[in-house]
C-alpha cells in the first residue's frame, strides 16, 4: 500500500501545480473496453480502477455516462482508470448480466473488488472523485460519528502525529471533494478525520457554526503533551478548496517562530510566498528568553494569518528607532517595511487582522479633512430624502378643493352613513404624507364623480377622532372603506391613484356578478350601456352565460365575482335563452364573453374549470393591457 | 383575657362562611372605582367595599377648602379626546362620554363636592358592583394551593361578616392623619377639624405645621384676616412649576409667599416638628420652646419657669406667642387592618407613608395583593404622577391587564403593524397618548419587532419597572428586539432649587434634542430584552437600563411632535438605523424604478406597490418632488409644455436652484439600503 502511494505522491503533487497549464501528452478519458473478458484480463495489480457494464445499447444511464467519463481526466491524476466495459448481448456473467447490476459502477485494486457504487451517488464530478478517492483512503481518512470516537482519535495521535479534522455537510459534495483530495497527498503526514455531523462541529467551533458551510481545523497533537488538554486547534478561516486546504496545511507545517539574523528586507519565509505578511518582533540580546516568549505567543494567535520571525538587533545593524520593537513586512512588491512601537501583543495581532488600524495610526495629518467630511455627512442626515414628505410639504400652502368631500365626525358619523347609499370615507391623519398624498388623488376623485348620485365621498381625520378610527378597526393610514347603508361593505385594497379609485368607486355601486335578467340587458350590458351607472366606465365588461345545469361553475363565477369585486366589470346571464345567447357568439355553456373597447370586439371563452382560484386568474389574466 | 378573645375570634372566622369572590376592592374612591370599571368589562366577579355610604368618602370631606387643585380644561382646540384627557385631571377612563368631568363641572379648579357627584354617577351609571356601609376591618390569609396565588384573601367587615378572595385590590387610599408628638401638641387643631370660616381667624397669629398644599390651603383662607401667619416645617417649600411634580406646592395655593417675600409679615421657617414643644400661658396664648428646655423644668413651678428660646436669644424667630397652632401635615396609609401574614411594611425614607409595593403594583409581601390609587404612590413619589387621579387612571388599567394575563390568560393587548407604519404608529403615541403623558417615566409603550422587522406588535402603557419581566408578566414575546416609548423631562432641569425660567432653557434644533429640559418623548432601542440584573444595576434616576440605541424627540412648545423634518425625520434616521432599513416612503414610479434595479426593495415598496398598493400621487405632488430633486423626471417634457412660455423661464430657474444644492439627488434615490 504505502509502496504504491510512494509513487503517487510526488507525480500528484506535480500533477496539482503545474498540470493545468501543461497540455498533457496523450488522450486521457474514458477508455473504451470491448468485453469484460478483455477488462479483467487487462487489470495490473494494485492499479485502481473504476469500471461500469453496459450493454451495447443503452439509452437510461446518459447523464451519468456524461458526469463519469468528466470525471475520468479528474481520476486520471490519481492513478485511477475509468473504463466503460460493453456487455456482449448474451453475457449473463456477474456484472453483465444482473439488471442492477448494470445500474452500479465497481471500483477495482487489481482484480480485487473493492467497492460497488449505486450510480445515484456518483451524480458529478465532485460526487465521482470524493467517493472513489474516499473509498480508496478507508485507512488515512477516518470517519467519526460521535464526539467520544473524535477525542479518542486525539489522544492516540497525541505526541505522534498531528489531526487534521474537517466536517462537511454531506459527502460527494465539492468540500468533500477537496478533503479528499488533499488527504491523498498529506494522508502519510497527517492524520484526516471526517465527520458530516453537525453536533461535532458545534462541539468543535466557538460561536455559532453555519451547519450548511464546511469547516475544517488542524489540530496540533504532536507537540502535545499534556493528556488531559486537547491540542490546539487553528481553523482554516477560508472556504474549503483544495488551494486553501493546501496552503492552511503548508502554513502548518513551517516552524512556529523562525529566527533570524540578517536585514529583514532579504529574509523571506513560506509566509510571504503564500501571500501573508511576517512580523518581526525585534529583539535584544538582555530580554532574548521574554521576547522569545513573546514571537511564541504572538505566533500562535497568528498562526494562518502571518508568520513570525525573531530578529536579534544585536547581530543586525538596523537604521531605525531604539525604541522600535515591532517590524511588519508585507508581501507586496516593493513595500517597504514598518518599524513600530507598541505596547502589547494585543497591538500586534490587531496590526495583522486590521491593516486599516495602521493606516490610521499614519495618516494622522490627514485626520482632520476626514472629520470636515464627516460633518457633511451628517448635514445630509438633516435634508429630507423623503420623495412623498417633501413633496406633500412643498404642496401644503396650495388649499385643496375639499368642498365636494363631506367632513366626518364622531358626532355625525353614524347618522351621515345611513343617509347615503354608499359612502365613501378616508379615514387619515392630517400630519401624515402618504395621507395627503392620498386626499389630494381624493380630492380628484371627487371631482371625476361630482354629480354621480348615490355615492357620498367623505373623510374622517383619525387626528381628531382617534376612538372613532379605532371603534372602526382603523390601524393603518391611509384606509378606504366603502360603507353600504350603514354597514361597512368593502376596504378598498388598490393603487392609491385618482383613476384606480374613481374606477372602484363606481364598480361598487353594482353588485359584482351583477345578475342580468333579458337578453336585451345582456346584450347591452356587453355594449357597456347597462347599468346606467357604469356607463361612463370604460372597460372591457365580461360576462358569464350559464345554461341552469351548470350550477358548480356558476357557484364558482359568483364566487369569483366577490373576490374581484370593485376590479373587474362582471355580469353573469343564466335565463332559459342562454343557450340562444351563447350561440350569437359561438361558445357553450358555461362560458365567459369578453367584450372590449364598448362591445365593439366579442370574445367567447368556454369556462373549463370551475374552481374559483383558476376562474379568478383566468380572469386577471384576461384582463391584461396587450404589452 | 384580651389574647383569649382573640383566639377566639379567630377560631369563628375559620368557621364560619364565607362570601366568596375572585377579586375584592377595597374602597369606593377614584381607583377603586376605576379598577371596578376595568373588572366590569372584563366581565370578572368582583366586589367594592366601602365604609361610607357613597363612593369618593374622602373628597366628601377633604380638602377642607373644597377647591380641587387637578385641572379641568374645558378648551384645548383639539376634539381628539385621548389628548384632551392629558389636560383632564379628574376624569377616569370610560367608554361613556357622558363620564367627563367637563361635563360636570366648569371650573378650572373644580369643588371637590363636584367630584364626589362624579364619583357617585360614574358607580351608578356604569352598574359597578359597590357594596357601601362596608368598613373592613381586618384582612387575613388562608393558604391554600387551589388558589390562583397559593392563597386566599379572608376579609372581616364590621359586622363580622367575612370575605373571600383569590385576588386583592387596594385602593384605601391615604386618610390616617400623619400627628407628631410633642410636649404640648394638645394644643394643636388638626387639619380634619379646624375651622374653615376665617372669621373665626380674625385678628389672631396663627402658627402653621407644614408645609403641603394642604397647610398651604389652609393658610391661603385666613390670609386675610389674621394679624400674620407662620408656617414651620423641616423642609424647605417644593415648588410644583420647579420640581415639575403635581404634588408639590402649586401656585394656586401659594398666596403667603407672596406676603413673606413682601415683608407682609408673614412667614416660612425650618425646623424639625420633633424638637418643638408647645406651652400655653395664663392668658391662653400659646409659647413655642424646645423639647430641651422642658426636659430640665421643674414640674410644680408652672409655666413661668420654663425656659423660652428667647430667655436666651433675644432676637428668636417665633418669640411672639400664637393664638392658634394648626397641624396639616398630610395622610399616611392605613396600615392597622392587615394581618402579619400579609407582611404590609411601610416603606423607607420618604415613601414610609406609604406600602412597600413592587414596580407591577404588587406587594412585596403577599402575592396577588396589589395596592392601586394613591397608596401605590411609591414607585413614582415626587417623580410622576401615580399619587393623583389623571395617573393612578391608567396604572390601574396597567394592572388589570398584568391580571388578566396571570389568571384569565389574556395577553396585554397589541395590534401588529407592518414596519412601513412604525414611524406613523410612534408619532400617533407621543402626539396623542395621555397614559405616556400623565405618568411620564413610569409607563412605557413597546413595540416589539417580529423577525427580519418586516412587522412588529405595539404594546400601550406598559410598566417600565417590570420590563424585564416583559414576556411573562404580557404573554408577548420578545425574541427580535424591542424599542421603549417613554417621556421624559431633561435630567438637570426639575428640582426645589433650580432656575427653570433660564435663559435658552428651550432646545429647538434637533440635533440638540437630547438636552432636552421638557417633557419630551425619548426612545430606546434594545436588541433584547433587559434582564432583571441589568433592570438593577441601572444608574440612579434613569428609568431604564443602557440602551443599544437611544433617540430624543426635541422637545416642542406645542408639544405637537409631527413636524416633518425637526421630528419625523431624525426619528425615522434612529429607526432606520436600527433596524437598517430604509422606512421611506415612495411614489409607484420610484418603486417600479426600483423593482427593475435592486433585488431588495424598500419596504414601502414591497409592502404597497408589489401588492398593487402603490402611492400613485398627483401631477403636482411630482412636480414638487422632481423640484427637490428627489423623484428622476421622466414626464418632464409631457407637462412642461402645458404650462405658458413666459413661466417657463422661472421655473428652469427655480429647477436650477434646487439642484445646487448639496444633495446628490440620484444618488439618493437609487442608493436604496439594498444591502
Amino acid at each position: 500500500m504505502s509502496a504504491q502511494k510512494d509513487r503517487w505522491v510526488p507525480s500528484v503533487v506535480f500533477l496539482l501545480f503545474c498540470a493545468s497549464s501543461i497540455p498533457r501528452s496523450g488522450s486521457v478519458g474514458l477508455q473504451q473496453e470491448p468485453s469484460p473478458q478483455h477488462y479483467f484480463s487487462g487489470l495490473e495489480a494494485g492499479r485502481a480502477s473504476l469500471a461500469f457494464f453496459s450493454p451495447s445499447v443503452s439509452a437510461g444511464a446518459q447523464p451519468f455516462l456524461e458526469q463519469i467519463e468528466s470525471s475520468a481526466e479528474a481520476l486520471q491524476d490519481y492513478g485511477i482508470s475509468v473504463v466503460k466495459v460493453n456487455c456482449p448481448k448474451e453475457d449473463v456473467s456477474r456484472y453483465c448480466g444482473k439488471e442492477n447490476a448494470l445500474r452500479k459502477a465497481f471500483l477495482f485494486r487489481g482484480t480485487r473488488l473493492i467497492r460497488e457504487f449505486p450510480t445515484d451517488a456518483l451524480f458529478d464530478v465532485n460526487s465521482i472523485v470524493a467517493n472513489v478517492l474516499f473509498a480508496l483512503l478507508f485507512n488515512e481518512v477516518k470517519y467519526v460519528e460521535t464526539l467520544a470516537d473524535l477525542e479518542n482519535m486525539e489522544n492516540v495521535l497525541k505526541g505522534k502525529s498531528n489531526m487534521v479534522f474537517a466536517y462537511v455537510p454531506a459527502t460527494g459534495t465539492a468540500e468533500h471533494r477537496a478533503v479528499m483530495e488533499a488527504a491523498f497527498v498529506y494522508g502519510t503526514i497527517h492524520q484526516f478525520v471526517l465527520t458530516t455531523e453537525a453536533a461535532l462541529l458545534k462541539a468543535t467551533s466557538h460561536d455559532d457554526p453555519d451547519v450548511s458551510s464546511a469547516w475544517l481545523l488542524f489540530c496540533h497533537c504532536q507537540q502535545a503533551t499534556d493528556p488531559a488538554q486537547p491540542c490546539r486547534r487553528t481553523a482554516l478561516g477560508q472556504p474549503l478548496t483544495l488551494l486553501n486546504i493546501h496552503r492552511h496545511l503548508k502554513l502548518m507545517g513551517a516552524p512556529l517562530v523562525t529566527e533570524v539574523a540578517e536585514d529583514p528586507e532579504k529574509v523571506s519565509t513560506v509566509h510571504l510566498q503564500l501571500g501573508l505578511p511576517l512580523v518581526f518582533i525585534l529583539s535584544h540580546k538582555e530580554t532574548y528568553e521574554a521576547d522569545r516568549r513573546t514571537a511564541e505567543f504572538v505566533a500562535w494567535q497568528l498562526l494562518g494569518k502571518a508568520g513570525v520571525a525573531l530578529l536579534s538587533r544585536d547581530l543586525v545593524d538596523l537604521n531605525v528607532l531604539h525604541r522600535s520593537n515591532i517590524a511588519l513586512k508585507t508581501p507586496d512588491e516593493g513595500m517597504p517595511i514598518q518599524y513600530l512601537v507598541l505596547e502589547d501583543t494585543d497591538e500586534v495581532i490587531t496590526l495583522v487582522e486590521d491593516k486599516n488600524k495602521v493606516k490610521q495610526i499614519q495618516e494622522d495629518e490627514q485626520e482632520e479633512e476626514g472629520e470636515e467630511e464627516d460633518e457633511k455627512e451628517n448635514n445630509n442626515q438633516d435634508i429630507q430624502d423623503d420623495q412623498v414628505v417633501e413633496a406633500v410639504s412643498r404642496d401644503k400652502k396650495r388649499e385643496l378643493p375639499l368642498e365636494q368631500i363631506l367632513v366626518l365626525t364622531e358626532e355625525n358619523f353614524h347618522s351621515s352613513l345611513l343617509e347615503a347609499a354608499r359612502t365613501v370615507v378616508l379615514f387619515y391623519a392630517s400630519w401624515e404624507a402618504v395621507s395627503l398624498a392620498v386626499l389630494r388623488s381624493y380630492s380628484d376623485v371627487a371631482a371625476h364623480l361630482k354629480g354621480t348620485s348615490g355615492v357620498v365621498l367623505s373623510r374622517v381625520n383619525c387626528w381628531d377622532w382617534p376612538g372613532l378610527c379605532s371603534q372602526e378597526n382603523v390601524t393603518q393610514f391611509p384606509t378606504i372603506r366603502i360603507y353600504k347603508e350603514g354597514q361597512q361593505s368593502a376596504t378598498y385594497d388598490g393603487m392609491w391613484g385618482t383613476e384606480e379609485l374613481s374606477s372602484f368607486i363606481l364598480l361598487s355601486q353594482v353588485s359584482c356578478p351583477l345578475k342580468l335578467a333579458t337578453v336585451d340587458e345582456a346584450e347591452g350590458y356587453l355594449r357597456g350601456e347597462f347599468p346606467s351607472e357604469l356607463s361612463s366606465h370604460r372597460h372591457t365588461s365580461l360576462l358569464g352565460v350559464f345554461s341552469t345545469a351548470t350550477g358548480e361553475a356558476r357557484e364558482a363565477f359568483e364566487e369569483a365575482g366577490n373576490i374581484l369585486s370593485g376590479h373587474v366589470r362582471m355580469g353573469m346571464y343564466f335565463e332559459d335563452d342562454a343557450l340562444a345567447l351563447s350561440r350569437k357568439y359561438s361558445v357553450s355553456p358555461p362560458a365567459l364573453l369578453l367584450a372590449r373597447s364598448g362591445g365593439r370586439s366579442v370574445e367567447g371563452i368556454t369556462l373549463s374549470k370551475p374552481s374559483v382560484q383558476d376562474m379568478v386568474q383566468m380572469i386577471r389574466y384576461e384582463l391584461l393591457d396587450v404589452f | 383575657l384580651g389574647l383569649a378573645l382573640y383566639a377566639g375570634s379567630l377560631c369563628a372566622v375559620s368557621g364560619a362562611t364565607f362570601l366568596y369572590h375572585d377579586y375584592c376592592v377595597i374602597g369606593a374612591g377614584p381607583a377603586g372605582l376605576q379598577a371596578a370599571y376595568f373588572l366590569q368589562q372584563a366581565g370578572r366577579d368582583y366586589v367594592v367595599f366601602e365604609r361610607s355610604h357613597a363612593p369618593g368618602s374622602f373628597f366628601a370631606l377633604y380638602p377642607r377648602h373644597r377647591k380641587l387643585i387637578s385641572i379641568n380644561k374645558q378648551y384645548t382646540g383639539k376634539s381628539n379626546s385621548e389628548f384632551n384627557l392629558r389636560h383632564d385631571w379628574n376624569s377616569l377612563l370610560s367608554h361613556d362620554r357622558r363620564l367627563l368631568f367637563r361635563h360636570y363641572s366648569r371650573d378650572f379648579f373644580p369643588n371637590a363636592d363636584t367630584m364626589v357627584r362624579y364619583l357617585e354617577d360614574f358607580a351608578s351609571l356604569l352598574k359597578l358592583q359597590v357594596q357601601y356601609n362596608t368598613a373592613i376591618i381586618h384582612v387575613t390569609l388562608e393558604k391554600n394551593e387551589q388558589a390562583w396565588n397559593g392563597h386566599y384573601f379572608l376579609l372581616t367587615d364590621q359586622d363580622r361578616k367575612n370575605y373571600k378572595c383569590s385576588s386583592l385590590l387596594v385602593a384605601a387610599g391615604m386618610w390616617v392623619p400623619n400627628v407628631v408628638n410633642f410636649p404640648g401638641s394638645e394644643y394643636v387643631e388638626g387639619y380634619e377639624t379646624v375651622s374653615i370660616n376665617p372669621e373665626d381667624f380674625a385678628g389672631q397669629t396663627v402658627l402653621i405645621l407644614g408645609r403641603g398644599n394642604s397647610a398651604f390651603e389652609t393658610a391661603e383662607n385666613i390670609l386675610g384676616v389674621t394679624n400674620f401667619i407662620h408656617m414651620v416645617s423641616r423642609s424647605r417649600v417644593r415648588l410644583s412649576w420647579a420640581t415639575h411634580y403635581v404634588g408639590d406646592l402649586r401656585a394656586i395655593n401659594n398666596g403667603l409667599l407672596d406676603t413673606y417675600q413682601l415683608k407682609s409679615l408673614d412667614g416660612l421657617l425650618e425646623g424639625d416638628l420633633e424638637d418643638l414643644a408647645i406651652v400655653k400661658d395664663k392668658k391662653g396664648k400659646l409659647h413655642i420652646t424646645l423639647r430641651f428646655y422642658l426636659e430640665n423644668r421643674n414640674i410644680s413651678k408652672g409655666i413661668d419657669s420654663i425656659t423660652l428660646p428667647q430667655d436666651e436669644l433675644d432676637n428668636f424667630a417665633t418669640r411672639a406667642p400664637y393664638d392658634r397652632v394648626i397641624r396639616c401635615l398630610g395622610w399616611k396609609f392605613d396600615f392597622s387592618i392587615y394581618n402579619r401574614s400579609l407582611r404590609m411594611m411601610p416603606g423607607k425614607g420618604n415613601i414610609k407613608k406609604y406600602p412597600q409595593i413592587k414596580p407591577s403594583y404588587e406587594s412585596k409581601g403577599a402575592r396577588g395583593l396589589f395596592v392601586l390609587g394613591t397608596a401605590s404612590h411609591s414607585v413614582d413619589f415626587r417623580k410622576s404622577a401615580g399619587g393623583f387621579i389623571h395617573g393612578f387612571r391608567y396604572t390601574t388599567r396597567a394592572v388589570h391587564r398584568l391580571l388578566e394575563n396571570r389568571h384569565h390568560g389574556v395577553p396585554w393587548p397589541s395590534t401588529v403593524y407592518p414596519v412601513t407604519q412604525l414611524t406613523n404608529s410612534i408619532i400617533k403615541r407621543v402626539n396623542e397618548a395621555s397614559g405616556l403623558y400623565q405618568m411620564f417615566s413610569v409607563l412605557a409603550d413597546i413595540i416589539l419587532l417580529r423577525e427580519n422587522a418586516t412587522a412588529f406588535e405595539y404594546l400601550e402603557e406598559y410598566p417600565i419597572g417590570v420590563l424585564a419581566e416583559l414576556e411573562m408578566q404580557t404573554g408577548r414575546k420578545a425574541h427580535n428586539g424591542l424599542f421603549v416609548i417613554i417621556m421624559e423631562y431633561g435630567r438637570n432641569f426639575s428640582g426645589a432649587d433650580k432656575d427653570v425660567f433660564y435663559y435658552n432653557r428651550a432646545v429647538g434644533e434637533a440635533q440638540h434634542a437630547w438636552q432636552s429640559n421638557f417633557l419630551h418623548p425619548v426612545i430606546y432601542y434594545y436588541k433584547h430584552l433587559p434582564t432583571e440584573r441589568e433592570m438593577k444595576l441601572r444608574p440612579p434616576d434613569w428609568p431604564l437600563p443602557r440602551p443599544d440605541a437611544i433617540h430624543h424627540i426635541v422637545e416642542d412648545f406645542l408639544t405637537d411632535w409631527t413636524a416633518p423634518n425637526a421630528h419625523i425625520l431624525p426619528l425615522r434616521r434612529f429607526l432606520e438605523n436600527c433596524l437598517s432599513t430604509d422606512l421611506r416612503n415612495f411614489f409607484a414610479e420610484s418603486c417600479f424604478l426600483f423593482a427593475f434595479t435592486h433585488q431588495k426593495l424598500p419596504p414601502f415598496c414591497q409592502q404597497g406597490y408589489l401588492r398593487m398598493q402603490g402611492l400613485v400621487g398627483s401631477q403636482e405632488l411630482w412636480h414638487h418632488a422632481v423640484q427637490a430633486g428627489l423623484l428622476q423626471d421622466y414626464t418632464h417634457t409631457d407637462f412642461s409644455g402645458d404650462r405658458p412660455p413666459d413661466s417657463h423661464d422661472g421655473s428652469q430657474e427655480q429647477l436650477m436652484r434646487d439642484h445646487a444644492i448639496p444633495v446628490r439627488p440620484l444618488q439618493h434615490l437609487v442608493n436604496a439600503k439594498d444591502e
